[in-house]
């Protein structure tokens, strides 16, 4: 393994300015390794000219001690589902499998401007629609973490943004834009033993990321340590003319106290027992007490709280996923751009054959429930009450969170990220969509629901060498508070995220 | 069940009483305003029309995955203004949703507009019902809603190669839907409203309302029913590309349904297409299934704020709706009060003036410059001589290459009596005709002066007296009327020319002396 690899964003960017090493070689190696991991099937697709020419530019900055950013020279890898000008963006399906995208998403532009490097384009589901990254055109990827890569007994990433979990658990890049819809960026950053942070709902432009549920989705963010998550960050965050439901107030960059002034003496942790559900496992539930133990040992105060309407919130986003997919792919036509078919008898056939052709059985099943949901008839009984149903779970946060009595209120909510460790590749595909999005969100949706939020941070491995993982929320746009609280706890548990023996694996 | 056959036989007894009921249409519009802006209602791109086809295209309009909307203030404001000027309830609060269907021209498959909270709500319009022949009256209607969405693109179908393009110029152009309750009885009243409504946006500046650039577009609904009974099955008028054609559709459509139910046949619910040339409605064949547009919230537009407090003003957060009350212009019945008693014109001088924006400006420059001219002389002039030109010869006033200055010397001329009515006649058609030429030039040129010169007159008077006996003897014989017959002669002999105050008075004088 490389050694630049264990370093911090900052060490790393400290080695170019000192002319230690050179973005040129990180990003040569990074295409070398991307090559030689292909078996993770982790991106879809290199970006070599790219990579290449934004490490010669960021390396000539460095040589005229003019860096644009703190992540000047770094390597990133972006989810297919967010627009790269003049790269294919195809969100894994075949309905978008030669679109070009004409301009960069405000995510990508502003990554650009900060002089990172973009290694390439990841894998996830097709549409972001899935918990395993095991529904795309370009076939499943695998969790780094597998005892065994070879057959079909691998671990799954977790999804949908697994190719950017994956890519950051390799070594292959620094940091991962993914997105976070119903846990998205958390949930294979959980399986994946890294950092995933799915920041405020409106802190981070959804212009040009390709819609799943607009008024959920959330640019993530994956990085192999809490610091490295607030680099990215604070390059991408802050109010976009672009996107209108972006927070208006201009963002000030998170500054994270040293590790030794963190003090959790004036921290209230709540432990919200709706989340100790069916199907949790006996590893993460052990999990989850140690770091509560952790806390409360180190000073913060830790109490049960309640979020009384949890369990509906699986129901609620089931449908409002749907309507809004339904709608959302509504422009797929093959008109414009996107997959057309070869049958144009008439228009309604172009439109009908095209779609049928360019979107799987989970797409297409999620269209045709959104628009019965929509129905003028049904809308009342499902959509709007769900609307309804999502106020009452955005309110059980805002009772912890603002309770009047100080002794109600809690700063942050402590939680399993995702009920096991990574499920074997087998076992998760024997499983319907629904099912598979049910259990595996059933912690990380609520965050969505209400916008705040969330980070999943690897704390132990489990007794079969799998990551587990805990994830913090808090109200929103308190993210200073939640990552410090989850460097604090990074600290404490010294999770190495390279720590996958991975030469040793592959070369067996 | 005797009961019932004895209710049933005594509800066909009422009917009996009230034979031939009357019949009663019922119209109702609705209109759809493109709003002049320089930039699309959630795009940068531009709206110029008769752009090169596909140019002004933003890759949002295209539909581009991953763009989102971005409300055009300014789109805000002029729906906010019309709003106003229409007296509705501006909202404090609106939201935008999309309504689904699929068509070529709708990239996204959705329709951004706004289904659950409009813009504003609750107008009202009164204006002027002109129909030809018949006494003007005032007619009121209620505006049920204002609302902002988006124009879709255009399809052209080829028939030749079996092909449809699409132009996505139109897509995304911001709109403002009115929808007005259905308080109109006849295709006059319907087209009376629209041009009404037209003069309105011209004033605000919202709309160019030039309907054959599709900028206005209007939409009737028409349904007929007898009086006391509910209302009729209603079908939609579309395609209707003039304020002329308003009238003709509806007028066409009533009899229609009038004919229809005289032959025993029933009025269906469709939607029928106004075919101009052959003057009638047509069935449209298309999406005549049930349509469910599956409303639903846009996610990618916050709800719009408006601040409702008097005498606020707008920032960069917040649209102040009493900042642009302060904007609005004098409106087309304030004119028509203020011609009324500022001028002293008659109600339906002031309707005409207002009606022809041209016309009024005319007005107020001639009267303004020419003060010893009585208003009534320039009115007159200009309604009965200038437009019944324009009108005779198909012509719109604007186009009248006639100038203000030419028609402010001809006035004067008037009243100076330097010419005559015959004289300003004949220089209007003869300046629309060769606009470089000079009022004061032609009138030499083609002698147009008025002879005033009382000698003159009097030789042209004795000759009329000769040349007309039997008039004289009719007059002589007390009647005055024929005194008419004997000044027309004058004007003939004098080739128009004679100043007829002149004559009349000569005349008189003169038959008064032959009598004894």
């Amino acid at each position: 393994m490389r050694r630049h690899l264990q370093w911090s964003i900052k060490q790393l960017t400290s080695s170019y300015a000192d002319g230690q090493l050179s973005p040129r070689r990180v990003a040569e190696q990074a295409l070398e390794d991307a090559v030689n991991l292909k078996t993770l099937n982790a991106l879809v697709r290199l970006t070599p000219e790219e990579a290449r020419q934004q490490a010669l530019e960021s390396e000539q900055r460095y040589q005229k001690k003019q860096p644009n950013s703190s992540l000047d020279g770094v390597t990133i890898a972006i989810k297919d589902n967010f627009c790269t000008k003049n790269v294919h963006t195809t969100c894994a399906s075949r309905m978008l499998q030669d679109f070009v995208p004409p301009y960069d998403a405000t995510v990508c532009s502003r990554l650009r401007q900060a002089g990172a490097v973009l290694l390439g384009k990841t894998n996830m589901d097709q549409f972001a629609m899935g918990a395993g990254t095991v529904d795309s055109i370009y076939g499943p990827t695998k969790n780094i973490w597998s005892e065994d890569l070879t057959e079909n007994n691998w671990r799954i990433a977790g999804g949908s943004s697994g190719g950017s979990a994956s890519a950051v658990a390799a070594g292959l890049c620094f940091a991962g834009i993914g997105s976070d819809t119903g846990g998205s960026t958390r949930n294979p950053a959980s399986y994946c033993g890294v950092v995933g942070l799915k920041p405020t709902y409106g802190l981070v432009s959804r212009h040009g990321l390709i819609p799943l549920v607009n008024s959920m989705d959330v640019p993530g963010i994956f990085a192999r340590s809490v610091s490295d998550c607030v680099e990215v960050l604070n390059a991408v965050a802050g109010p976009d003319g672009k996107d209108s439901t972006t927070i208006r107030q201009p963002f000030t960059k998170l500054q994270l106290p040293e590790l030794d002034a963190i003090g959790l003496g004036a921290v209230r942790i709540g432990i919200p027992k709706e989340y100790h559900c069916n199907g949790l496992s006996a590893e993460v539930l052990e999990t989850w007490t140690k770091v509560a133990d952790l806390l409360e040992c180190a000073g913060a105060s830790v109490q049960q709280v309640s979020l009384p309407n949890t369990a509906a919130s699986i129901f609620v986003y089931s449908i409002l996923n749907q309507c809004e997919v339904a709608s959302n792919m509504a422009r797929y036509d093959g008109i414009e751009y996107g997959h057309r078919a070869a049958d144009e008898r008439s228009t309604e056939q172009l439109y009908a054959q095209s779609r049928a052709e360019g979107f799987n059985n989970v797409v297409k099943t999620r269209i045709l429930t959104g628009n019965f949901l929509l129905l003028r008839k049904n809308y009342d009984h499902y959509f709007e009450k769900a609307l309804r149903v999502r106020r009452l779970i955005a309110e059980d946060f805002a009772k912890v969170f603002e309770a009047s009595s100080k002794e109600d209120r809690v700063d942050i909510l402590l939680t399993p990220t995702t009920l096991t460790e990574a499920p074997l590749y087998n076992d998760f595909s024997s499983l319907s969509n629904r099912d598979q999005c049910a259990v595996q969100d059933f912690c990380t949706q609520p965050a969505n629901m209400a916008g705040i939020p969330a980070v999943s941070i690897p704390i132990r491995l489990s007794k079969a060498g799998l990551p587990l993982s805990l994830q913090l929320m808090s109200r929103s746009l308190n993210e200073q508070l939640l990552l410090s609280v989850a460097r604090w706890i990074e600290a404490q548990v010294a999770f190495d995220s390279l720590d996958h023996r991975l030469e040793q694996k592959l070369s067996l | 069940m005797n009961y019932l056959i004895v209710r049933r036989l005594s509800t066909q007894l009422k009917l009996a009483q009230i034979p031939n009921r009357k019949w009663k249409s019922v119209v109702g519009l609705e209109v759809h305003a493109q709003i002049s802006s320089a930039s699309k209602l959630f795009s940068g791109s531009g709206t110029s029309f008769g752009a090169a086809l596909n140019t002004s295209v933003a890759y949002f309009d295209a539909s581009i995955p991953g763009t989102l909307p971005v409300l055009n203030r300014k789109c805000v404001e002029s729906g906010i203004k019309t709003a106003l000027a229409l007296g509705c309830q501006v909202n404090e609060v609106s939201m935008f949703d999309r309504k689904h269907y699929f068509y070529a021209d709708l990239p996204n498959g959705y329709q951004i507009t706004q289904q659950r909270a409009a813009l504003a709500n609750n107008g009202k319009m009164s204006f002027p019902v002109i129909t030809p022949g018949k006494k003007v009256y005032y007619k009121s209607v209620q505006l049920l809603q204002l609302q902002l969405e988006q124009d879709s693109g255009k399809s052209l179908h080829d028939e030749h190669l079996k092909r449809s393009l699409v132009d996505l110029n139109r897509a995304g152009l911001p709109l403002m839907e009115l929808v007005f309750a259905p308080d109109l009885e006849t295709g006059e009243e319907a087209a009376s409203l629209v041009k009404e409504l037209m003069l309105i946006l011209r004033r605000l500046q919202t709309c160019s309302c030039k309907m054959e650039e599709g900028a206005l577009r209007v939409d009737a609904n028409i349904s007929i029913h007898q009086e006391g009974d509910p209302l009729g099955v209603r079908t939609e008028v579309k395609n209707i590309g003039s304020v002329r054609s308003i009238s003709q559709a509806i007028t066409y459509e009533i009899h229609r349904q009038l004919d229809t139910v005289a032959e025993g046949g029933l009025i269906t619910n469709e939607t029928r297409s106004w075919d101009a040339e052959n003057r009638r409605t047509v069935a449209m064949r298309d999406k005549e299934v049930l349509q469910d547009y599956r409303f639903m919230p846009e996610p990618n537009l916050p709800p719009l704020h408006l601040n409702l407090k008097p005498g606020s003003q707008s920032t960069e957060e917040l649209v102040s709706v009493a900042a642009l009350s302060e904007e609005i212009p004098e409106l087309p019945e304030d004119t028509r009060q203020r011609l009324v008693e500022q001028y002293q014109l008659n109600a339906e001088t002031a309707i005409i003036l207002v009606n022809e924006p041209i016309l009024l400006e005319y007005f107020v420059n001639i009267t303004r410059d020419l003060s010893a001219v009585p208003t009534k002389v320039t009115s007159n002039f200009l309604i009965n001589d200038l437009l019944t030109y324009c009108h005779k010869s198909n012509l719109n006033v604007e186009d009248c290459s006639i100038t203000a200055n030419d028609l402010k010397s001809i006035v004067k001329g008037l009243h100076t009596e330097q010419i005559n009515l015959q004289a300003a006649r004949q220089l209007i058609q003869l300046l629309h005709t060769s606009p470089t030429a000079k009022v004061k030039e032609l009138i030499e040129q083609h002698s147009l002066e008025q002879i005033c010169d009382l000698e003159t007159i009097e030789a042209y008077c004795q000759q009329a007296i000769a040349n007309q006996p039997k008039a004289v003897q009719q007059y002589h014989k007390g009647k005055a009327k024929a005194l008419f017959a004997i000044v027309g002669e004058v004007a003939k002999i004098s080739g128009q020319k004679a100043n007829m105050k002149s004559v009349v008075a000569c005349l008189e004088r003169m038959l008064k002396a032959t009598k004894k």
